[in-house]
């Protein structure tokens, strides 16, 4: 660490043969949150269904719209009015002549919405859990866990859930989107859609969820690092 | 014993704490030095100022006036990164609620200072198993500390406590939480380690079996130290003091 030249060698007594230092390698790290998850494995699903489902959410809109474009680019009249008939509107594309389907401010509203909440909703449920583990924040602190080793270890888990949590939002919610354009418009909708954008919309999706995850978690974690290691001691239990 | 150099020194620390518009004083200046080696028993009721001045001590807290020198360093000077290194090396803390970390064994809480001080695994593993040895519980180094009892989980806490070679324990209230033959053990056990690896042992209790074991004790009374007591002063005035206080 490279703090080791601002130490001004004030406990020159101590720690013969070990370099001045205090670290926590990042696998050593990884092991630790990975740890923390499988214990409070049900308190982590709680946390990573509401971004399961803002994710699933906006997957399943984004493939929604993914289907109807395929449609669109079939060129076949019959199911570009079909289109229309279901209510999607079709505005001016890039290029003269051609159209695409616009996506509705409402649904871009909700969308907005439901990551919102589900934002709050992981802050919340992340101070609840820096709440709960004062003691283990502490105890680590008084055993010379600098502020950054709490912060990661709050950053790797929130990221590993944000992850698996986006992950199996995106492909619930993606699956349903096909689904639901099955339905409507049979097997066309499955035949036109084209593989880049549904890579590209769960691609999208589950980059949302993650980083929803991190900046739900970023508050929380910021003041699990900075508590005083006497202020965790005096947590009761 | 005089010949030894102080290990920590309180100098006119006094300290408050603002509880809405109160201002509380739970120190009103202190001075203690307290030497290298020795085994020291802060007691005190609570509500004295006695865990104050003992998380002061620890470098948990800094004092709102007056200084604390660990290692004739005043640690008021210090910025994080040096107070976590001080944590990390110079004291071992042990706590009435024993504090391991649940999600680990009990070898890998005793592993986690030497990781924190950038020791290879191996040798951390090693020495850990040393220590567990040394509190005698070697054989379940494997176990997470819910499978253990409370006096071992506090034999665990005290291996780690030694992870880093300290040249300071701090244990407040260790034996708070153990029935009394396992307090008793404990006692003994800290008492050990005290005289075998010359660790300075600096405990916060109420526990009166902790005289016999302490070189001094201080007795700390509304924010002020009432009287310190040497090991020979004690054993004279023990039966008076206990029963005027139950």
């Amino acid at each position: 660490m490279d703090q080791n030249s601002t130490h001004n060698g004030l406990f020159s007594s101590g720690a013969e043969g070990i370099s001045r230092q205090v670290v926590l390698p990042m696998r050593k790290s990884l092991d630790i949150s990975i740890r923390s998850l499988q214990v409070r494995f049900f308190r982590s699903l709680i946390t990573v269904m509401s971004l399961v489902l803002a994710v699933a959410f906006l997957a399943f809109t984004l493939l929604g719209h993914d289907v109807a474009m395929g449609l669109l680019a079939s060129g076949q009249p019959s199911l570009q009015s079909e289109l229309v008939k279901a209510g999607f509107d079709l505005a001016p594309g890039r290029y003269p002549g051609s159209y695409e389907v616009a996506a509705s401010a409402k649904d871009r509203w909700i969308v907005i919405l439901s990551l919102l909440v589900c934002a709050v909703g992981i802050v919340n449920a992340q101070l609840m859990a820096v709440t709960e583990r004062f003691r283990e924040i502490g105890t680590m602190k008084c055993l010379g866990a600098l502020d950054s080793f709490v912060l990661r270890l709050f950053l790797l888990e929130a990221g590993m859930q944000g992850l698996a949590g986006s992950f199996v939002g995106a492909i619930l919610g993606g699956i349903t989107g096909v689904l639901v354009g099955m339905l409507r418009f049979g097997g066309p909708a499955l035949m036109y859609l084209r593989f880049e954008d549904v890579a590209a919309s769960m691609g999208w999706s589950i980059l949302v969820g993650f980083i929803l995850s991190l900046v739900g978690v970023s508050y929380p974690a910021l003041v699990a690092s900075r508590m005083p290691p006497v202020v965790a001691m005096r947590a009761e239990e | 014993m005089s010949d030894k150099h102080n290990i920590v020194r309180v100098s006119g620390v006094t300290k408050s704490f603002e509880l809405g518009k109160l201002t509380v004083q739970a120190l009103k200046g202190v001075d203690l030095a307290i030497r290298s080696g020795e085994y020291l028993s802060i007691m005190g009721p609570s509500g004295s100022g006695k865990s104050t001045l003992f998380n002061m001590i620890g470098g948990l807290d800094k004092p709102t006036t007056g200084k604390v020198f660990i290692d004739e360093v005043d640690i008021a000077q210090l910025d994080a990164f040096e107070l976590a290194w001080l944590r990390n090396r110079k004291i071992g803390y042990i706590f009435q609620t024993f504090n391991l970390i649940q999600v680990m064994t009990a070898l890998e809480n005793v592993t986690l200072p030497m990781t924190f001080a950038g020791v290879p695994e191996e040798d951390a593993a090693k020495k850990g198993l040393e220590l567990l040895g040394l509190v005698g519980l070697r054989e379940r180094h494997a176990h997470k500390p819910m499978e253990l009892s409370g006096g071992q989980q506090q034999r665990v806490a005290i291996a780690r406590s030694l992870a880093n070679t300290p040249a300071i324990v701090l244990a407040d209230e260790p034996t708070g939480n153990l029935d009394l033959t396992t307090g008793e053990e404990i006692i003994a056990l800290l008492k050990s380690l005290s005289r075998d690896r010359g660790v300075t042992i600096i405990s916060a209790t109420h526990d009166y079996k902790m005289l016999n074991v302490s070189d001094r004790v201080v007795w700390i009374r509304d924010g002020r130290i009432d009287k310190i007591e040497e090991r020979d002063q004690l054993k004279i005035t023990l039966g008076g003091i206990g029963a005027k206080e139950y």
